[in-house]
């Protein structure tokens, strides 16, 4: 009975060691990444071809959320704001809605799961086939060609997919609005940015980037650190995705109390 | 000859005692092996007995767990990143997958190590010795090629060249011959003795084939349960009467 013991107790001691291990590891891996930021030179022809692959590549989507996001809650928010004689309230509503928390949150998650994983699973492949021990044996710096420059890309890009997602959002709930109240495009805009602050759009962009950093750094983590081949770059791809989202939303609570503590 | 004599009394990678495990897993236990100038010395051994651990090792993208590797004078386990690098570039590791880089053409996978490093470089002159290498390895035609739309020979000779655009020193085969018919081993086996001639390297290659032990190795070292049991020409090493190499040896042929 007690040797059933002691093997459980080394068990779990082995877990807890494997944990910090990894804790420590990660760190590390995020640790170098600014070690190796401010040393030149960087990879600029690698980064601007990842902003174009996070970037561009990724409008169409973001278009259809952002708009589908807009049009969606103006029309889910209607019926109660009319049933107390507000609905004249409905762009600034929608404006808070969508600057303070569905653009950055809903872009993230969206490029959480196509970027996440496009990177996530691209260094995993490359790790298991040897790309990357075949870069390093050739005396280059594996770290500043695919980590840096896609972080540094996932960093740029997201804020800017996340202002263009709120304007595409607000155009979706323009096009309900003048539907209902045939409000102008200018009358709108002002009514929506009424009750919007610079703290407002100052919290989005710090979110924004939070959250870039946070897809490109988790899913370069799991790609880089892939290993037992196909296998583990589907579990590479599949780690980068949910875990950028737990940080994600982790990152939301954390920026939602300070800008609420700035706020109050 | 004298002069061949005094270079081989320098050996450019010199291994002792070097132990390496996974775990419980005991991979090399205690190995020593000299590769002079100019030889190529053929690692041989079944599947699973520590061979690419060996050569990963020397280019410093394993750590050994106790023992000591020098490769041209330098000790590869004190070396600090840059140095590891400054290293690197004196070494060729030719991957048994070819590890080509699949997003880039075969012209963007040869100028890749060199304009890392060699940033002075025209265009012109980076042209110049992709063609040059190409050429070496015989598939100029393939320069705007994906590695995808490559055969399997043709990888091996493209990540080869890959290796030499740096003008290495020394050159570490990983299972060169792997995976390849017997016409196109025999093509890999050639440009090993030719990139030997033409670019004066020395080279570890390591392999279970045996007509590619015959025809790249100056001297084999048999590497069995984590250890050299022997090591001598291709007739030195067969010759023995130690059981598991004679069955190495029958179970290749019969193969």
């Amino acid at each position: 009975m007690e040797t059933v013991d002691n093997k459980r107790k080394h068990v779990i001691s082995r877990r807890i060691d494997t944990f910090f291990l990894k804790i420590f590891d990660a760190w590390r891996f995020v640790r170098r990444f600014f070690s190796e930021l401010f040393k030149p030179p960087l990879e600029w022809g690698e980064i601007v071809k990842q902003c174009y692959q996070v970037g561009y590549l990724s409008l169409g989507l973001i278009s259809l959320t952002g708009f589908i996001t807009g049009l969606v809650f103006t029309k889910q928010s209607r019926p109660s704001l009319s049933e107390f004689g507000a609905a004249s309230w409905l762009p600034s509503l929608v404006a808070i809605a969508i600057i303070r928390a569905l653009a950055p949150l809903v872009t993230s998650l969206i490029c959480a799961g196509k970027v996440g994983s496009n990177i996530g699973a691209e260094l995993g492949s490359m790790k298991v086939t040897e790309q990357i021990d075949a870069m390093e044996v050739s005396a280059t710096n594996p770290y500043k060609f695919l980590v840096v420059s896609r972080v540094i890309a996932t960093t740029l890009m997201i804020p800017v997919l996340t202002c263009y997602s709120a304007f595409i959002g607000l155009m979706g709930s323009f096009l309900d609005v003048n539907a209902h109240e045939k409000t102008s495009l200018t009358t709108f805009f002002e009514n929506a940015f009424s009750k919007i602050t610079f703290l407002d759009i100052g919290a989005t962009l710090v979110k924004a980037i939070c959250y870039g950093f946070t897809i490109g750094m988790v899913s370069c983590y799991k790609g880089y650190r892939a290993s037992q081949g196909t296998e583990g770059v589907g579990r590479a791809a599949n780690a980068s995705v949910v875990l950028s989202m737990f940080f994600i939303f982790l990152e939301e609570i954390i920026i939602v109390q300070i800008t609420n503590y700035v706020r109050s | 000859m004298e002069q061949i004599t005094n270079i081989k009394e320098e050996p450019v990678i010199t291994i002792r005692k070097l132990y390496k495990s996974f775990g419980d897993n005991k991979v090399l236990r205690g190995i020593d092996l000299d590769l002079y100038r100019r030889e190529n010395v053929v690692v041989l051994g079944r599947s699973g007995t520590g061979k690419s651990v060996l050569i990963k090792i020397i280019a410093g993208l394993l750590k050994q767990d106790s023992g000591d590797v020098t490769v041209l004078g330098q000790d590869v386990k004190m070396l600090d990143e840059k140095g590891l690098q400054a290293l690197r570039l004196q070494i060729g590791f030719s991957f048994q997958s070819s590890a080509l880089y699949d997003s880039m053409t075969v012209k963007e996978n040869l100028e890749f190590p060199l304009v890392r490093n060699r940033r002075r470089l025209s265009q012109k002159e980076v042209d110049k010795e992709v063609n040059e290498v190409l050429e070496a390895v015989g598939l100029s035609q393939t320069l705007n090629q994906l590695p995808s739309e490559l055969s399997g020979g043709q990888r091996k000779r493209i990540g080869i060249a890959r290796t030499l655009i740096l003008r290495p020193q020394i050159m570490l085969y990983d299972e060169p011959t792997a995976g390849l018919d017997p016409i196109t081993s025999l093509e890999i086996n050639n440009l090993i003795t030719e990139v030997k001639e033409k670019y004066h390297t020395s080279a570890i290659v390591i392999t279970h084939d045996l007509t590619c032990a015959r025809q790249t190795g100056d001297r084999l070292a048999m590497l069995l349960d984590g250890q050299f049991v022997t090591q001598g020409t291709f007739d030195e090493v067969f010759a023995s009467k130690e059981e598991r190499i004679q069955n190495f040896y029958n179970y290749n042929f019969c193969q």
